[in-house]
């Protein structure tokens, strides 16, 4: 039996870890996460659960004691945004080379300067290339549930690796929305017991974790944490298959909406694709043969497949809500390179919206779709990468 | 008519954004006033932290850069080092300063820099909504301790200004509160002296302002200034930790 509950995004990841009673949590606060840690907290102080809770200095400290926890052999998670995970960088890299399972909930923000609180998604993007799987998620259905799903993947023993799951800053952290729970014993026999693997003091097998490793053989390992990322995908699948079965409720390495027989479609991440949803519907009811495709395993990313769902497109569209100055948006730059070796693909634009918390409205799909078609009937882009909600 | 008396040029005309009763209005003035009075509103530069002063570039009638969240000493650092006739200060809370910028602040004082921070001590996170510091007291409850802070598992409050004082870099180390006419006066000395000690050169200085956050304490306003004095002030003593012999 599912409960019904009115949570904010924050509060469902909470509860989601609840649930599972990680070994370890060790978090800073930093708007708009601090909710998150300051309920999950209340539920160690509460004796809701067993986990130790280390209140860190900072986000340096925290993936640190994270990177301790798990080599130890615990289960371990944590949350951040913006700032804080940028100043996790170097820990983060740490924790995927280590292979420790990790589990950290992103709660989506800009970085400074100017400084600003708000959603985007320039923290996350910022860490695609640390070698930890990133799950994202429109609303905080999909928080919980990511979340839930990020403990086997990240433990699954063909891989290892840590996780992090995204969701929109305040637009999902902190708006409270219908949640579907699971009850608690189905979520623990699905994450199921921990299995440490190589812990620390394993005194018949000892081992260092970390060593110096120069131009011998750091290539090769490095090359190793690229192999290990190619069996991701399968894992996510599986996972999600599972999930599914015990939810009812269907995840896949992306979701596609009214895409199957578009002629144009948007590529778009997290709370604003529920936004774009209804303007395809409102472009279809027009006659306009529109469609959606919304991320949701963005690394690894699974190229061949994004390229199947959107070769039959004559325009697409990328929305990117962060920026790689002097480069496209990171989401059109994988979009194309995943369309670059089909014979014939779609003309694509890159869109940049929503920096710091703007609003993405359905009027700035409306416009984006609009050209689309116009890209679509004269086959001509004029812009490749453009701003779009900008105030003049 | 004379005029008796006028608020100081070193604060702008914007309405402060703090709670009631919260005491950083008070900290601001003094340190207002003291750039004013000792002349050097048009060269000082001052570095905002991240907390709930985090505005304070709107309130301070100087040059102002804000800071990633405890870097406020490693960026005066540098803007000092351009510009060494300036009076540079950072003004920072406790969430900043003695959690994230712990190691900034030990090692501007161990580079001897010749600036001056004001550090707003409120035994709690405030901004973020009211989680346990490294300053908060043993059995002070916050909404990550709802307890109480326990020290086997929280740890004890740090005392920055005498862990800084133990550093020769160091030159002037105080802590001062703004919970009574007399304290606010003494707090105004102690920050004027500071940012002498940073004119004559002598090397870092710091005033540790103990400040109250009625908002996220769960207390009214005169029940703050009691609680600063009954239980912070036992925790905190009030004093010079350091100061350049002979006087400033």
């Amino acid at each position: 039996m599912a409960r019904v509950a009115a949570v904010t995004g924050n509060e469902a990841v909470a509860e989601a870890l609840r649930q599972i009673n990680p070994d370890v949590c060790a978090a800073y606060p930093i708007t708009p996460q601090t909710e998150l840690m300051q309920r999950f907290s209340s539920f160690v102080a509460n004796g809701k659960v067993d986990t130790e809770i280390i209140l860190v200095e900072s986000e340096h400290s925290a993936m640190s004691a994270c990177v301790g926890a798990a080599a130890a052999g615990g289960r371990v998670a944590t949350a951040t945004c913006g700032p804080g995970l940028a100043l996790m960088w170097e820990m983060l890299y740490v924790a995927s080379g280590m292979r420790l399972p990790i589990v950290m909930a992103v709660v989506n923000r800009s970085l400074s300067a100017p400084l600003n609180i708000h959603g985007d998604h320039s923290d996350a993007m910022g860490a695609r290339d640390s070698g930890w799987i990133q799950l994202w998620s429109e609303n905080a259905q999909e928080a919980y549930d990511n979340t839930i799903q990020a403990f086997r993947i990240a433990e699954h023993l063909d891989i290892r690796l840590p996780v992090m799951v995204c969701m929109d800053g305040f637009i999902i952290s902190h708006s409270i929305a219908r949640i579907d729970y699971l009850e608690d014993d189905p979520v623990k026999n699905f994450v199921a017991d921990y299995k440490s693997v190589y812990p620390l003091l394993d005194l018949d097998n000892p081992k260092s974790f970390g060593p110096l490793i120069l131009t011998d053989k750091y290539h090769e390992y490095k090359r190793a944490q690229h192999e290990v990322m190619t069996r991701v995908k399968d894992v996510v699948l599986t996972v999600a298959s599972d999930f599914e079965k015990m939810s009812g409720r269907k995840y896949e390495l992306f979701e596609t909406y009214r895409l199957d027989d578009a002629e144009i479609g948007i590529v778009i991440l997290n709370s604003a694709a529920g936004t774009a949803k209804d303007v395809v519907d409102s472009f279809r009811e027009r006659g306009v043969k529109a469609g959606l495709l919304k991320p949701r395993l963005f690394r690894p990313f699974p190229y061949e497949e994004y390229a199947q769902a959107l070769q039959r497109l004559k325009a697409v569209a990328v929305l990117d809500r962060s920026d790689s100055f002097g480069g496209y948006g990171p989401v059109f730059m994988e979009i194309c390179s995943a369309l670059y070796p089909l014979a014939q693909r779609p003309a694509a634009v890159n869109k940049i919206y929503g920096l710091g918390g703007r609003d993405f409205l359905p009027q700035h799909a409306a416009e984006v779709f609009a050209e689309l078609e116009e890209i679509a009937r004269t086959g001509r882009v004029k812009t490749t990468k453009e701003y779009i909600g900008v105030k003049e | 008519m004379a005029v008796a008396t006028r608020r100081t040029q070193g604060l702008t005309d914007k309405q402060l954004h703090y709670c009631p009763g919260c005491t950083h209005g008070i900290i601001h003035r003094l340190v207002a006033e003291a750039i004013e009075e000792l002349g050097v509103l048009e060269k000082t530069v001052g570095v905002c932290p991240v907390g709930c002063a985090v505005f304070a570039y709107e309130y301070f009638n100087c040059d102002m850069i804000e800071a990633a969240h405890g870097r406020a000493p490693a960026v005066a650092t540098g803007v000092k080092r351009v510009l060494p006739e300036s009076v540079v200060f950072t003004y920072q809370g406790d969430g900043d300063l003695a959690a994230i910028g712990t190691a900034e602040t030990v090692h501007v004082a161990s580079r001897g820099e010749k600036i001056t921070t004001v550090f707003v001590n409120n035994a709690v996170y405030g901004m973020t909504g009211g989680q346990m510091a490294p300053t908060t007291l043993l059995g002070q409850k916050t909404t990550t301790t709802p307890f109480g802070r326990q020290a086997d598992v929280a740890g004890f409050p740090l005392r920055v200004a005498e862990l800084v004082a133990t550093i020769e870099g160091a030159a002037y180390i105080t802590r001062v509160a703004v919970n009574t006419p007399k304290n606010i006066l003494r707090a105004k000395k102690a920050i004027l002296k500071a940012f002498n000690v940073q004119i004559q050169g002598l090397g870092f200085s710091l005033v540790e302002v103990l400040s109250t956050c009625p908002t996220n304490w769960g207390l009214s306003p005169p029940e703050a200034l009691r609680w600063l004095k009954e239980k912070m002030i036992p925790a905190y003593p009030l004093g010079e930790f350091k100061a350049p012999e002979g006087g400033v």
